[in-house]
């Protein structure tokens, strides 16, 4: 399917003010608001248009499986170093869209940080291109990284650049008996010390830590983290990335609460996993109205990640200030409000 | 450019006295002995003296200043130290620079956390220094560090030497406090991973002074590496020296740094601080590794394998950090170095795939001889980011001139092979007429909306990064060459 065809769809649209709903290989369905509006098949535009490992580039279109996308790099030792989650049959496009990172976040950084440029069909139809392929581009508003989790509520993210790294040649990972106060303590010590640290993950009083980097990095590190060894540390990993862990594996409300790492563990009733030196905390638990007073009071913010019950919103709600100029740059990108209407918030 | 535009005094005195009712006298300034250390920036060619200069000391005051900048209907235009190179901070005639230079508290360092939280007048190289202590520091390390504020920074998204591995400004900072036009606060950003909702700071990072007013700034510390270690590598080639920096990346290293400079160049700079450089070197190439010095060891003998086989005829390695110092002191040095050896210089900023990197030098190349003005090259070669810099004199006559016409090519060809125009200088009053090369209308209309949804009465740094259509017809009627308008859709004047 050509650009062409896909713009003139989204011009009918727009037309008519009919909502679309964009969506991938629909791994993510669950993710934000109830999404509404006619089916937009973004794998019908797949393939990837530019990879030359020298440049530590892809330019992929946002139909193209993540799988096939991170296998290709893997074939020239290179990497997504966000480690973004698949949930299933993810496209290019939809990791973009929905922004979310994996276990390598805190050291690599997330998606927004590795998004160089995108080509967009925005609500008027227009292909509109900001950013590209070069590692420093200020030319204009950064509008490509505010793309990166924007959920498809500011146009179709039709091709995306993303900068790549090499995958670390040797991984180990190690596990520690500790209590969550514990955990927290060292893994933010840690993280202030030149150790090659790439994950870090908390649980029922296990601290997990993986370390990338060469040989003779992790021969030096590992003495320092102590802890033993555990022997299939990359099948740990994807049950982390993937959520496939037993801890997400129950019935109550999946809550990703967001906050500052050295935060004190969260007096809520559940269980937790820690990721991300402290910075994300997930929280299984039956308990609504106290989350998100507690992750503010706490410097952070709470997303009702999987829950059969979103009526209380997703995302916590902006104040007046952001609100306004969401609806704002919405209306700019967006005025006849077809994209993903409600996804993120009610008002988009 | 620039130059007196006629202020009406009663406007001046209206604006002034209305920031005097909460502004202290020296915090007002509009005698011209007083307004005119502000009529430029680090960009010297363009001058303009503000018609009121604003020195807020708190929050409160800077909020202020915007309510009654926006209610008058005057533009306000933020200024950090003045260090920038695209005219970003260029005042207004009619209008208030608004300078953050007295917000030059540090309020705390978190160690644990690892987090720095400073007032946007603090200097780049302070972060850094009052982190020392607890092994951290600030990665971004722009060439005017020692001068340049973090507000400044982030209104430019500023990069450095070392950001293929350690990232822009837009990567090491955390969260932002400030203001819209209208003097409403905000937070963007946040003290935790990520917030909910788009990611304003993002947009904000690198948006010059047009979105926001930043009165406070959250960033990321980083673990100092324990060691650190530079290889200065000759080529008797310029391309063998492009093609080296591509085959460093393809066999798997990220280094800390890794700058390219010229022949020229480096006669310039060991003139001027005697790095030690080559100076046989048709090129040399700084390759910086650091982390445990296991790490670096493995990973200096690795670059070492990869120079050579690309053709290095010399490899030195720095063996203490006092010579790893000296070796990018010449870099570092490489702006004031060529004050030394020419009137004046003009520092162009475009990024390119690596792999044109051949064919952009010999285009420019190419340009010395056309335009008869020397251009010796400094590059950020990890990133792809060039600095030529055409040597020329102002006061010969069309000498100015030349300049431009030769950067405005250079900026374009950057275009051409996939390139910006600015990798980390910003767009500014500078580079405005090339934004209508490497944008379509379309694009350009779409910024103006991003624009005016933060600042729909565009008071704030107005005029400046994002070209009006109008501009970019009438840059096109001026600049036809080969007889292609860049967009013939656009009705001309």
């Amino acid at each position: 399917m050509t650009l062409g065809a896909l713009q003139e769809e989204i011009r009918s649209a727009a037309a008519r003010a009919a909502p679309l709903r964009l969506r991938g290989g629909g791994s993510k369905d669950f993710l934000g608001n109830e999404p509404r509006g006619t089916l937009f098949d973004t794998r019908r535009y797949a393939g990837i248009c530019d990879y030359e490992p020298s440049e530590l580039v892809v330019t992929a279109r946002c139909g193209t499986p993540l799988a096939e996308l991170e296998q290709t790099l893997a074939h020239r030792g290179q990497c997504l170093a966000f480690e973004p989650p698949h949930f299933g049959a993810a496209t290019f496009g939809g990791c973009i869209a929905a922004g979310l990172s994996g276990p390598r976040r805190a050291a690599a950084g997330a998606v927004r940080d590795f998004v160089l440029g995108v080509k967009l069909i925005d609500g008027r139809a227009r292909v509109l291109q900001f950013g590209g392929q070069v590692m420093k581009n200020v030319a204009g508003y950064d509008v490509s990284r505010l793309l990166a989790g924007s959920l498809g509520t500011l146009g179709l993210i039709a091709e995306a650049s993303v900068k790549l790294l090499p995958q670390p040649p040797a991984e180990r990972t190690l596990l520690l008996e500790l209590p969550q106060a514990k955990a927290l303590e060292a893994m933010n010590r840690w993280a202030g010390e030149p150790l090659p640290i790439s994950a870090t993950a908390w649980h029922d009083d296990v601290l997990s830590v993986r370390l990338s980097g060469s040989e003779a990095a992790l021969r030096a590190a590992a003495p320092r983290i102590g802890g033993h060894e555990l022997a299939d540390g990359p099948a740990f990993w994807r049950t982390v990335r993937e959520q496939t862990h037993a801890f997400f594996a129950g019935a109550e409300n999946l809550w990703r609460v967001a906050l500052p790492s050295t935060s004190p563990a969260l007096a809520l009733p559940g269980a937790q996993l820690v990721e991300w030196n402290g910075g994300l905390r997930w929280l299984r638990s039956g308990a609504a109205a106290e989350v998100r007073p507690a992750a503010a009071r706490a410097g952070g913010h709470a997303t009702l990640f999987r829950a059969p019950d979103k009526s209380a919103g997703a995302f916590t709600p902006l104040d007046p200030v952001l609100a306004r100029l969401h609806r704002a740059l919405k209306e700019a990108f967006d005025p006849a409000g077809i994209f993903n209407p409600g996804r993120m918030y009610a008002e988009l | 450019m620039g130059g007196a535009v006629p202020v009406a005094l009663s406007r001046q005195h209206e604006v002034a006295r209305a920031l005097r009712a909460f502004l202290p006298e020296r915090a007002v300034l509009f005698d011209e002995e007083d307004t005119r250390p502000y009529e430029c920036d680090g960009l010297t060619a363009y001058r303009q003296l503000p018609m009121v200069v604003a020195l807020p000391e708190t929050e409160e005051q800077v909020q202020r200043v915007l309510k009654t900048c926006s209610a008058l209907n005057v533009p306000v235009v933020p200024r950090g130290a003045g260090t920038g190179l695209s005219g970003g901070a260029l005042p207004p005639g009619d209008g208030v620079l608004l300078s953050m230079a007295k917000f030059m508290r540090v309020l705390r360092v978190e160690p644990l956390a690892r987090v720095a939280v400073v007032q946007p007048g603090v200097r780049n190289a302070v972060i850094s220094e009052l982190a020392a202590p607890h092994g951290l520091y600030y990665a971004p390390d722009p060439s005017s560090q020692i001068a340049c504020t973090i507000g400044g920074n982030v209104a430019e998204n500023s990069g450095g030497v070392h950001c293929l591995k350690y990232g822009l400004t837009v990567h090491n900072v955390l969260r932002v406090r400030g203001f819209t036009i209208d003097g409403e606060p905000l937070v963007l950003g946040s003290d935790a991973p990520d917030s909910p909702g788009l990611d304003l700071l993002a947009l904000a990072i690198g948006s010059e002074g047009m979105l926001v007013v930043v009165t406070e700034v959250t960033v990321k510390l980083l673990p100092k590496p324990q060691c650190a270690r530079v290889i200065m590598a000759s080529f008797d080639d310029l391309e063998k020296a492009g093609n080296a920096v591509a085959a460093i990346i393809a066999a798997g290293i990220i280094p800390a740094g890794l700058e390219m400079m010229d022949r020229p160049a480096t006669h310039a700079v060991e003139q001027f601080v005697g790095a030690g450089y080559d100076l046989e070197a048709a090129a040399i190439l700084l390759c910086e590794s650091d982390g445990t010095p296991a790490e670096v060891e493995h990973e200096i003998a690795r670059m070492e394998e990869v120079l050579q086989a690309c053709g290095a005829v010399r490899l030195t390695v720095s063996r203490d950090a006092a010579e790893r110092l000296r070796f990018w002191s010449g870099r570092k040095a490489a702006f004031p170095a060529m004050g030394r050896i020419s009137p004046d210089y003009y520092c162009m900023d475009g990024t390119i795939p690596r792999k044109r990197l051949g064919e952009v030098l010999r285009f420019i190349a190419e340009m010395e001889k056309k335009y008869g003005l020397r251009c010796p090259n400094v590059f950020h070669a990890g990133d792809g980011n060039l600095h030529p810099l055409i040597l020329f004199d102002a006061n010969r006559p069309d000498e100015l001139a030349r300049t431009e016409g030769f950067a405005a090519e250079v900026l374009e060809k950057c275009v051409a092979v996939g390139g910006t125009i600015t990798g980390e200088h910003g767009v500014g009053v500078e580079k405005i007429n090339q934004m209508c090369t490497q944008f379509r209308p379309d694009e350009l209309e779409l910024f103006h909306a991003v624009k005016r949804a933060f600042d729909p009465r565009r008071l704030l740094n107005p005029g400046k990064a994002v070209p009006t259509l109008a501009r970019c017809a009438e840059y096109g009627r001026m600049h036809v060459r080969g007889g292609a308008l860049p967009h013939p859709e656009l009705a001309r004047f």
